[in-house]
């Protein structure tokens, strides 16, 4: 990581339509040696599609992809120097796992001896070793990506493509093939480029995702990044849970911004500045774990914020719901006027369930630095 | 145990149709009516007695006069050489019209689909005419050549039908192919041919074996068909059985029945054998 990154996939502004259907609009997108990139997106956005262009089984209808600033947009997939995992793992049924394994080396027409060395290696890689000489249809799920995997890792590729490679397993194992996937990937050092729809997946695995919609790019960003300080409404609200207000913009200061929205009986304050004009419409996001739950009772004073002004980031309301999911719980809570925020809260002790109830009056209070301003 | 026996003389379960009377009785029915006549056939090869009415004793005779009756013995070793012959031509055909069928995309394609079925739904007869007036008005076969060249006719229309069998049978286990298999092959450095050799042929091969089964067998026993367009000199094995059985049914014909019938029974089980119950499978698919 001290070297620059090298830049290794290149798409240029590309573009493909399937009849009157845009599947990728204009992207424009660089990915670098050593990665973990997730494509990210629900179904339907492009992703898969981006991804089979860069494997060969698509074209682009305008644009250019390079890899290693080779132009590969025209190459046949059987001659690029990416591999791939399908979802379905496509392993060849007919075959053992071992031939499974050495099917690209042997097209290749490497040698016997060297073929079987590094067969071993690649079984031994993904944890499946002794188990060459069995049939696909005598290994588990689990076990059938493996040899996916191996497969695709022994041709030694630039960049190794995986669409929505854990979508088929149970939860239990996801998570397992998640770290996994991880330790493989910094093992090999080779750049890994997955497609899913599931959000977890990318924040936990990636180095970088992109989150895609309706073709377009619509963030590119650190997981972290992409959670705390999303670009769009769309990725706010396709990334992790979040309350959303639309507002006006009342002050727009360097060190300060107030939001005023009719969907709250209180103003948002920020301790920073927003880019937009005076009176202008932004959107409010926050997310429910920053939002705190305080006891709203008789001859209580409300919470003090230290870092807002009063009247600004707490709103007075009732919990309606109350969801217990063992690490956590999830506060549905009507404020005044009656829009209801979700608000988290994590069961630090044994006994911080029975904190609130049903119907209790609380405060719901957020800090300065919390909500996150979109402008579109 | 005393529960488990006591089950048992309890009112069968939803499920357990084979302990109801009337589904044992309609089962030991369909039963006799499958295979009483078979099993008659075949025992009255092996009976001393010129007629087909009383059992007289086992023998072995009526065998050694089939194989010692030469025309017969020419009937059939015609029969095997079209069954053979045509069945390699059309399962390669066969095979191929499935790929194209199931591969391209192409103008009139659901009417080709249609026409190919026209072979399997055309009554029998039918077809025999027309491969009567074919080999006479448009292509007349030569009917002095000399063997198997005479049996061009036999075999060119045996083709024509059995290959649409073949092709449907082959469709039918191309629909359940993955296309990530392909594209895996290809990710992994496989051009068309290697694709072909190694992924899709291998995945055709129940659907071959099952397509080169029906092609045998339906050319095996093919009548009708036969009988229009075998020529004065050239005869089948079930064209001889029926001038045969014209003057009797003698134990001879069954004893060539019988033969006929462990050959295809032997054949089928084979087949099964060799693929693993998957012929079965992409039969039923056929049909």
């Amino acid at each position: 990581m001290t070297t620059p990154a090298k830049t290794i996939i290149q798409f240029e502004n590309v573009t493909k339509r399937f009849g009157k259907m845009i599947a990728v609009d204009d992207v424009r997108l660089s990915i670098n040696e050593g990665e973990f990139f997730a494509l990210l997106g629900p179904s339907g956005c492009g992703k898969t599609t981006l991804l089979r262009m860069l494997a060969g089984f698509e074209t682009p209808s305008a644009g250019r992809i390079l890899i290693d600033g080779e132009d590969i947009s025209r190459i046949p997939p059987n001659r690029r120097p990416v591999n791939m995992v399908f979802q379905s793992y496509a392993v060849f049924p007919h075959m053992t796992v071992a031939d499974n394994v050495a099917y690209g080396l042997t097209i290749e027409k490497v040698a016997a001896p060297e073929r079987a060395r590094r067969v071993e290696e690649a079984l031994a890689l993904v944890k499946l070793d002794g188990l060459g000489g069995r049939k696909p249809d005598q290994l588990s799920g689990g076990q059938r990506q493996r040899v996916a995997l191996a497969r695709a890792l022994i041709k030694r590729p630039r960049v190794l493509l995986l669409d929505e490679p854990l979508s088929a397993l149970d939860a239990k194992l996801r998570e397992q093939m998640r770290s996994e996937l991880a330790q493989l990937q910094d093992k090999v050092g080779i750049t890994f480029l997955i497609v899913t729809h599931d959000q977890d997946e990318a924040l936990a695995m990636a180095s970088r995702c992109a989150v895609m919609n309706r073709g377009l790019l619509q963030q590119v960003a650190t997981p972290g990044d992409l959670y705390e300080f999303p670009n769009s409404r769309f990725v706010a609200d396709f990334i992790g849970s979040v309350n959303m207000f639309e507002g006006r913009l009342l002050v727009d200061e360097h060190d300060r911004a107030v939001i005023e929205t009719s969907e709250l009986p209180t103003k948002v304050y920020l301790d920073h500045g927003v880019t937009g004009a005076h009176a202008s419409t932004v959107w409010v996001a926050l997310r429910p774990e920053k939002i705190e739950l305080h006891k709203r009772g008789q001859g209580t004073p409300p919470p003090d914020l230290e870092d807002a002004p009063a009247n600004h980031n707490l709103a007075a309301g009732v919990i309606r719901q109350i969801t217990y999911l063992g690490s956590e719980s999830v506060y549905d809570v009507e404020v005044t006027g009656g829009r209801t925020l979700r608000a988290l809260r994590s069961n630090l002790t044994r006994r911080d369930q029975e904190d609130f109830v049903c119907d209790e009056p609380v405060w719901l209070a957020w800090h300065a630095c919390s909500p996150a301003v979109l402008l579109s | 145990m005393t529960g488990l026996a006591k089950q048992r003389r309890e009112a069968p379960g939803p499920l357990e149709y084979l302990r109801r009377w009337p589904i044992r009785t309609w089962l030991v029915l369909v039963t006799i009516f499958l295979y009483a006549p078979l099993i008659t056939l075949m025992a009255f090869s092996f009976n001393d007695s010129k007629r087909n009415i009383v059992w007289r004793g086992f023998t072995l005779k009526y065998y050694v006069q089939t194989f010692a009756d030469s025309d017969l013995i020419t009937a059939f070793g015609n029969s095997l050489t079209i069954a053979v012959v045509s069945t390699i031509v059309s399962v390669i055909l066969g095979a191929f019209t499935a790929l194209l069928l199931w591969r391209f995309r192409f103008p009139f394609k659901p009417a080709l689909e249609g026409a190919l079925a026209l072979p399997i739904v055309v009554p029998e007869i039918c077809m025999g005419v027309a491969m009567l007036v074919f080999f006479t008005e448009i292509m007349p076969w030569p009917t002095d050549l000399i063997w198997p060249l005479n049996l061009g006719a036999i075999i060119i229309s045996h083709i024509s039908f059995s290959f649409s069998f073949v092709a449907i049978v082959i469709r039918g286990r191309l629909a359940s192919f993955n296309r990530e298999l392909e594209e895996a092959a290809k990710d992994l450095g496989a051009g068309e041919w290697r694709v072909f050799r190694d992924i899709l042929i291998p995945h055709m091969g129940p659907g071959l074996l099952a397509g080169a089964l029906l092609a045998f067998t339906l050319s095996l026993d093919d009548f009708v068909i036969t009988f229009f367009t075998s020529g004065p000199d050239t005869s089948t094995f079930p064209v001889k059985v029926y001038s045969m059985v014209r003057f009797s049914v003698t134990p001879e014909v069954n004893a060539a029945s019988t033969i006929l019938i462990v050959l295809t029974v032997a054949l089928t089980a084979v087949a099964l054998r060799v693929s693993g119950g998957q012929v079965a499978l992409a039969e039923a698919e056929g049909h």
